[in-house]
């Protein structure tokens, strides 16, 4: 038996979302839920035989006892709404907004410490893109200052993100502090109108203590990198990671050295272009939180 | 023509690039002191690539921008203190503790395709008192009418006045006039002209964008800054001069400024030499001039050949890590370790 589940927001995330469910071992996308009868969503989801409603989450609710998990992919402020009608309905959620009311998952870094919590969050894309190279890092040694820049195709920002980059900024660089475990964190979104779009490009900058092994440093990402592929298949290194000695100067204190590591996601094309790897590495990184959650939690067994 | 302009002096600011960040407060001070004495108007100050530029990927400062802003602030008699936010990498944070030290114009700076991430921090500007002024990069990179309603995006959010940008140096008078009209037809606020020398025509950019209605224009002494540098101040007050504008700025003061002041700091020429002019051809932004020569020296690949590379992918401010990313695949051999 396959987890049922259900999808809240019938946009493009949820959307995207919604295939790649259909091809989960573990989770059922039993309905696809929006409020807007003519969203391209809902038609997308008819086709493939998901049940879809307008109703919104009214409609969730009141056959709750239906499903297991929700994935929402609204926005910040309806899912601060949601969340706890969700909760009260005895479901888990999976929120793909900003609202940042359950704690922050990265799936291959931190996603065991949160398993029985009623609701996780995924940060931002570039925080699920850029987190678990700190995290490679600082499981090998001390990282007293983590940057990060993400390039994304103009065309793959939604107004959301528009009206408070802040917001994303913001939340990226605390991810690269508490879950990473960098010492200070900086993010740094640069959005490109380029035509055609270019695919989404991470930078991740580490900072080195005296003594570093570099060795260990470039195994420990490349193995992260690995690890990260196999639930977002266009997610690559451009090269090897990149080692330059300093001093630099960072805003975490001088450091003596410091990695380099170029990245391109490129999504698998479901729902968003390939290019939009911002938008396909936050539903893939859903879907396997939400495989992981059903496996651990809910005991569900992958069908061979 | 009896126009007149209002100018704003980046050296400290766009200067910023040309050494590297590494401004001392001792020289905002005096930096400071010099533009104020001349009868500048408003001094830009802050990272090259404005608040929260300080990075691995920009370059870090080698004093916090704060510092150098308290310097110049205990410095100034009349001049008002300008700062650059690009959303995206400043917050709004930034712009709070800049208020604090008495900065009161800030300018909200977004490639001239996104103004709409300007919306939150041009309104927490004119919230804090502040004059708003957006900023539209790369300003080639758009058509007029875009580029027009960009503006106009701008001046909805609370900009009193829109700058059209020309970031990489690459524009000719008659793409400058064309935005320029374009601008002043789309809104009713004050129109600002940033220009580069890649392709020698800062000072003329210039003075045609004065010509079509623009009201603020920008300098740096002796024309410090990204790429070839910027519009140089003394040139442009003297040409100004000479066209009958009116400034307010004493031109010998500011000649002085510029050669006695500025000229000792500097640690190149503000030439065009080839790579300077191939920024201004291919229109790639500025300030990768510095970041494409250093990369060049780690990944034994020509300046000249990452620049192009640059253009051809249209990149824009802010992606100096491509510029790591062009030379390594140029380089076309794996980077390892040093």
């Amino acid at each position: 038996m396959k987890i049922p589940t259900a999808i809240v927001g019938s946009g493009n995330i949820g959307t995207d979302l919604m295939y790649k469910l259909l091809r989960s071992p573990v989770l059922q996308p039993d309905a696809l839920v929006g409020i807007d009868s003519e969203s391209d969503g809902l038609s997308r989801a008819r086709e493939l035989g998901v049940e879809a409603t307008h109703e919104g989450v009214d409609w969730l609710l009141s056959r709750a006892d239906r499903f297991r998990l929700v994935f929402e992919a609204t926005s910040a402020k309806v899912h601060a709404r949601h969340a706890a009608l969700i909760k009260d309905a005895g479901l888990i959620a999976i929120d793909l907004t900003p609202a940042a009311i359950g704690p922050a998952v990265v799936p291959p870094v931190n996603l065991e410490e949160h398993l029985n919590e009623p609701n996780v969050n995924l940060i931002t894309c570039g925080g699920q893109a850029t987190i678990p190279i700190v995290a490679a890092v600082t499981r090998v040694c001390a990282v007293p200052y983590a940057e990060i820049v993400s390039a994304v195709a103009s065309r793959s920002a939604g107004p959301g993100t528009r009206q408070n980059i802040d917001e994303f900024t913001r939340t990226t660089a605390r991810g690269l502090e508490t879950i990473g475990r960098a010492g200070r964190g900086k993010a740094i979104i640069i959005l490109n109108p380029a035509e055609p779009p270019l695919i989404m490009r991470n930078t991740v900058y580490c900072a080195l203590p005296e003594g570093f092994d570099a060795e260990k440093v470039v195994v420990s990402i490349e193995e992260m990198v690995a690890e990260v592929a196999t639930y977002v298949p266009g997610y690559r290194l451009k090269s090897p990671p990149i080692i330059d000695e300093g001093p630099f100067n960072t805003t975490g204190g001088i450091a003596a050295a410091r990695v380099m590591t170029l990245l391109e996601v490129e999504g698998a094309g479901d729902y968003l272009p390939p290019y939009a790897g911002n938008l396909d590495i936050m539903t893939s990184a859903a879907a396997r939180v939400g495989e992981t959650l059903a496996r651990m939690r809910l005991g569900a067994e992958a069908r061979a | 023509m009896t126009r007149s302009f209002r100018l704003l002096d980046s050296t400290l600011r766009d200067g910023s690039h040309a050494v590297s960040h590494s401004f001392t407060p001792e020289q905002a001070r005096t930096v400071a002191r010099a533009l104020d004495d001349a009868g500048v108007p408003v001094i830009e100050i802050a990272h090259g690539d404005g608040l929260g530029g300080s990075s691995f990927n920009f370059g870090f400062s080698l004093h916090d921008d704060r510092d150098l802003m308290r310097a110049a602030a205990g410095e100034v008699k009349n001049a008002k203190l300008a700062v650059v936010l690009m959303p995206g990498i400043g917050v709004a944070d930034d712009l709070h503790e800049v208020r604090e030290i008495g900065v009161t114009v800030a300018r909200i700076a977004t490639h001239c395709t996104e103004a709409d991430i300007a919306e939150q921090h041009i309104g927490l500007a004119r919230d804090l008192g502040m004059e708003a002024i957006g900023f539209l990069m790369m300003s080639h990179m758009n058509e007029p009418a875009p580029l027009a309603e960009q503006a106009r995006l701008m001046e909805s959010y609370g900009a009193q006045c829109v700058y059209v940008a020309d970031s990489a140096g690459s524009m000719t008078m008659p793409e400058v006039r064309a935005r320029v009209v374009a601008v002043r037809e789309a809104v009713s606020c004050d129109i600002g002209f940033h220009g580069h020398h890649n392709l020698s025509l800062a000072v003329a950019n210039s003075l045609v964008a004065i010509e079509e209605g623009a009201t603020h224009i920008d300098g740096c002494l002796c024309g410090l800054g990204a790429g070839s540098g910027n519009c140089p101040t003394e040139i442009l007050i003297a040409v100004a001069e000479k066209f009958g504008l009116s400034t307010g700025v004493d031109l010998f003061r500011i000649m002085d400024a510029a050669e006695e002041v500025v000229r000792p700091l500097m640690r190149r020429a503000q030439i065009v030499d080839r790579s300077a002019l191939l920024l201004g051809y291919a229109g790639v932004t500025s300030s990768y001039l510095l970041h494409a020569q250093r990369a060049s020296a780690r990944f034994g690949v020509d300046t000249k050949d990452i620049l192009v590379e640059l253009g051809r992918r249209k990149v824009v401010s802010g992606q100096e890590d491509m510029i790591v990313d062009v030379a390594v695949s140029l380089a076309g051999r794996a980077a390892t370790v040093t």
